[in-house]
Order: C-alpha cells, then sequence, then structure tokens
C-alpha cells in the first residue's frame, strides 16, 4: 500500500487534474483513500442528522395546532426520511453499506449534528427550527451542490430544494405566531432565543480548530470555510430576524461598516464539546429511540428478508418503487 | 363528516409512528399514507364546516369515525392489520361513491387511488408478515384476531350516506381480506363482529378507551390558545 505503482500515480494526476477542472469524480473512478473515507464520514453524518432530526420534529406532529401546520409537519417529517434514504445511497456508491452505517450510529462510532440534541419544547420550535437550523442548514449545503463528488452534489441539489421550502414555511410559521396573540408572541421569542446559538454551532468549530477544514477544501468537498459560512448566516438572519419583529439573544450583536457584516457574541464552545461528547440534553434519548426503533423493527426485517428469499420473483425493491411513485 | 372522521384518527395514528419505523422505506410509506388521509380528512371536513374547529374542538361523543381507527398502532402487524381492514374498505365504498352524483364523486375518485396504494401496501406487508418468519406470523395472526371485532361497523350505515350497498361492499370485503390472509398462510379470524360486548359505537360517538387520550394530545395546544390563528 505504501509503494506507488507507476499506474498509481497515472490515476493520481488524473484524480488532481479532475479536481482542478471542476469536473466531477464519480464513484468508478480512482480516487485517494483519504478522499474516500472522507466523504463516506461526511455524508454518513450528514445521512444520520437528517434521520436523527426527524425525531424534534416528529414530536410535535400529534400536536400540531391546525391541520394545515399538521400536513406541512408530516410531509417535513417524510421529506427528512427520503433524504436521509438519497444520502445512504450516495454513501454505498462509495463502498459502505446503509446497514454498516446505521450500525456505525447506533453504537456512537459516526456522528450526526450536534443540533439535534436539543429538545423541542413548544410549538414555536417547530418554525424556530425550520427558519435558524434549516436555515443554517442551507447555508452549509448549498456549496455542496458543487461539491467534487458527483452523487452526493446531486444528492444535494434535491435536498436543497425542499429544504429552502421547509425553510420558508418555518419562518412563515413563526411570522404568524409573532403577529399573533401575545402569548404566541412570546412562544416564537422564546424559540428563537433557545434556537439561536445552537444553530450557529451548527457550522462547525472555527476554523483554527477545525481539523478536516483544509483538506476538504484543498479536495472542494467543502468550498468555504465553517466561520466564512457561519457569518453569512447571521448576515442573513438579521434582516430576517427583524421582518419577524423577534430579537436575536445577543447583545454583541451590531453591524460592522469597516467589514461590512454583522458582528457577532462569541459561542460558548464548551457547550459545543458537551453536545458532541455527549452530554447535550437529549444526547440519550435521541440515540435510544433511533436503536429502539430499530431493535424492535428486526423481526419486520426478518419477516421481509425470509419472505424475499422464498419468493424471489417479487422485487425486493418493489415498496420503495411504488412509494416514489405515489410521491 | 364520519368519513372525514375516519380519515382524520387513522392518520394522526399513523402519525405516531414517525421516528419508531422498522426500516427508512416505513417511514416514507407510513407518512405518506397519513399524509394522502389527512388530505382527504381536510377536504370532508371542509364540506361540513371549519375543518380546525371539528378536528380541535369537537369532544370524543362527537366524534363519529369508526372504533377500528382509533385503536392503538401496537406492533407493526396491528399497523398493518388496521389498514389492511380499513384500507380494503375505504377503497370499495369510495370506489361505489365515486360512481354516484353525490358531493362526494369527485373526492372519492381522486381519493379511491391514494387507498388502492394503501391497500396494495397492506396486503404486501400481510404477505411478507403471515409468509416470513415463525414470528412474523405469529404476531400477524395475533394483530388480524384482535382488531377483527372492530370490522363489523363498517358496514353500518352512515349517516348522509344513502343508497350505498352495504351487504354488497361487506361480501366483496370479506372475499378479498379472505384472499389475502389465506395466501399470507394466515388464517381468517372468527370471532364476533357485531353486537353489544363488541365493538360498533363509533358512528353513534361511542368510542374504546385509548380514544379520549388520543384527542387529549390532538387538541391541547389549539385548546389552550382559544381564538388564536396558527
Amino acid at each position: 500500500m505504501t509503494t506507488i505503482a507507476p499506474e498509481d500515480t497515472g490515476h493520481e494526476a488524473l484524480f488532481d487534474a479532475t479536481i482542478a477542472a471542476e469536473e466531477r469524480i464519480e464513484p468508478r473512478d480512482w480516487m485517494p483513500d483519504g478522499y474516500r473515507a472522507s466523504l463516506v464520514r461526511q455524508i454518513a453524518q450528514h445521512a444520520h442528522s437528517e434521520i436523527i432530526g426527524m425525531q424534534p420534529e416528529a414530536n410535535w406532529i400529534t400536536r400540531a395546532p391546525s391541520l394545515r401546520r399538521k400536513a406541512i409537519l408530516m410531509a417535513k417529517v417524510q421529506d427528512e426520511a427520503g433524504h436521509g434514504l438519497y444520502l445512504y445511497s450516495a454513501a454505498e456508491t462509495l463502498g459502505t453499506g446503509r446497514d454498516e452505517l446505521l450500525d456505525k450510529l447506533h453504537t456512537g462510532r459516526q456522528r450526526y449534528s450536534s443540533i439535534f440534541n436539543y429538545p423541542t419544547l413548544t410549538w414555536a420550535d417547530v418554525g424556530a427550527i425550520g427558519w435558524l437550523v434549516d436555515g443554517a442548514a442551507i447555508t452549509n449545503q448549498v456549496p455542496l451542490c458543487r461539491c467534487s463528488y458527483g452523487p452526493y452534489a446531486r444528492a444535494m441539489v434535491r435536498i436543497c430544494k425542499e429544504e429552502s421550502f421547509h425553510q420558508r414555511q418555518g419562518y412563515e410559521l413563526l411570522l404568524t405566531l409573532s403577529r399573533g396573540t401575545k402569548a404566541q408572541h412570546a412562544m416564537a421569542q422564546d424559540a428563537v432565543d433557545r434556537w439561536w446559538w445552537p444553530s450557529l454551532m451548527m457550522f462547525g468549530p472555527p476554523d483554527d480548530e477545525s481539523a478536516h477544514s483544509a483538506q476538504s477544501m484543498a479536495w472542494k468537498i467543502k468550498r468555504h470555510s465553517n466561520d466564512e459560512l457561519r457569518q453569512r448566516f447571521v448576515d442573513i438572519c438579521v434582516p430576517q430576524a427583524e421582518a419577524l419583529g423577534l430579537t436575536l439573544p445577543d447583545p454583541d450583536l451590531r453591524w460592522n461598516d469597516e467589514r461590512g457584516h454583522w458582528d457577532f457574541g462569541p459561542i460558548d464552545w464548551t457547550e459545543f464539546h458537551e453536545v458532541l461528547r455527549g452530554n447535550g440534553p437529549c444526547n440519550d434519548e435521541r440515540i435510544g429511540r433511533r436503536r429502539r426503533a430499530h431493535e424492535e423493527g428486526a423481526w419486520v426485517r426478518e419477516a421481509a428478508a425470509a419472505h424475499a428469499a422464498r419468493h424471489p420473483a417479487r422485487s425486493p425493491h418493489r415498496g420503495t418503487d411504488q412509494e416514489e411513485a405515489a410521491r | 363528516m364520519p368519513l372525514g372522521d375516519d380519515a382524520l384518527i387513522l392518520s394522526h395514528r399513523l402519525g405516531e409512528w414517525a421516528g419508531n419505523a422498522p426500516v427508512l422505506e416505513e417511514e416514507v410509506a407510513l407518512a405518506n399514507i397519513a399524509l394522502d388521509l389527512l388530505g382527504q380528512a381536510r377536504i370532508l371536513l371542509s364540506l361540513a364546516g371549519d375543518e380546525d374547529e371539528l378536528a380541535y374542538l369537537r369532544e370524543e361523543r362527537q366524534f363519529r369515525n369508526v372504533q377500528l381507527v382509533e385503536q392503538p398502532n401496537g406492533d407493526f402487524a396491528h399497523t398493518i392489520a388496521r389498514q389492511l381492514y380499513f384500507s380494503t374498505y375505504q377503497e370499495l365504498l369510495y370506489g361505489h361513491l365515486a360512481t354516484t352524483d353525490s358531493e362526494l364523486a369527485p373526492l372519492a375518485g381522486k381519493a379511491v387511488k391514494e387507498t388502492a396504494y394503501h391497500r396494495d401496501h397492506a396486503e404486501q406487508w400481510t404477505l411478507r408478515l403471515g409468509d416470513g418468519t415463525d414470528e412474523s406470523h405469529t404476531r400477524m395472526q395475533r394483530a388480524l384476531d384482535a382488531l377483527w371485532r372492530y370490522t363489523g361497523e363498517l358496514f353500518d350505515p352512515v349517516d348522509g350516506l344513502a343508497g350505498v350497498p352495504w351487504q354488497t361492499l361487506h361480501d366483496t370485503w370479506t372475499a378479498r381480506i379472505t384472499a389475502t390472509v389465506e395466501r399470507a398462510t394466515l388464517t381468517v379470524p372468527t370471532g364476533p363482529r357485531h353486537g353489544a360486548w363488541t365493538a360498533g359505537g363509533g358512528r353513534q360517538g361511542i368510542h374504546t378507551e385509548p380514544f379520549g387520550r388520543l384527542l387529549a394530545e390532538m387538541q391541547h395546544l389549539h385548546r389552550s390558545h382559544p381564538g388564536a390563528t396558527w
């Protein structure tokens, strides 16, 4: 493995040239082991985040206060499961399997976004998640539509379209609350107060502490640094908060004419690291529920496998195709 | 309105599966069915009045859904059995209504396509679970048996729906369910489906105990903010 055969050098040169020319790497192309591993890690984490991210919102499906909102929320949670499916498929093109990735999630060997370890305590949290959490996700993910790995970039195009739709719905939910009764306005403000800082943490550690950033940028998996994206997000949110009639919980937030950006206060990185370490408010619940769903569903998956083995004529993907057609 | 209540309550039960399904594909499928049913409920309730007022401000005794749809999810087999019984019924009823000149005909015409998909989904799973492993076979049989007593009510005449050939629907339903259940190597249950001590009061607003709790959860937030818009 350590000695490079002449033909490998050729592969590597071709890979470098493809990246430099802004062309896409495809599943059958040669790629450096580190590139492959880095993508598996990132795509899996992204897929896991979609799956775990269903929980805080699903928490409110049965309590949604109007049928219209209930339908929107159900559709959104369904989309998240769909995003998880695309992303696991994209990861599978790199030679790994969904079962293996889920196993790594369930045993804590792979992560998901720290944001989903926060609880949804009121209905307004559903709006705050749409506006801030999906907003941060979009800021992070739109550049991934130009990521150098083809299957990931293509999955992101589809995902980003649906995410921006969700984000607008979240914004509109908060706007309705903000303009509603006093109690509704207070509910909206409280949700924004609780979700603002965790949303800023979604961009990851500051640039000087980000372990994978430089290499990911060189490989054109990532296009912008964590801090750049975070700043972009703050700049977008401040006028939106104003339009919503809500405040952001940061006394240091002020316009900086020189930089042409909003300055903002320091992030509590201790909290961030604690949440990553598993000590956030809902880490145990989230992973526990995911594991339980998987374990309790084992007999169903075994039945499907046994049935498919006994009746090979029926395509195992039939259900999925129908679901696609029905959407 | 009784049909709207059926769709509303079953949709709610399916919504409880979100994040708990045995495979990701089923997260998508169950949510998909729940959304179709919620869409039907919204149209049907809107024909009778304000959808939110009807969903959130009526009490238990005013709901007209069959008891079958309010039954708790149980394990995946219970959910599938409930869906098989109900979707087969709904497909037949909507299929009939689509051919009439009732105000429900346009809705029924659209819904019958969704319902055919729901029924097919439930049938496929009945086959997989019935003819899967020993455990899944046992669980599927148990689920079919447990919910059987809630199926008689499906064919009681419904207020506001004149001219529905209930007996024909019942016979066709029984034939279809029998065919699927037997294909799944399972046995059609034989217990009672009607009479005082079996199920059957839903259309008169007599429900089972879990229903009150379902409504408490569903209506709590809406009721806590009287007059608010969402």
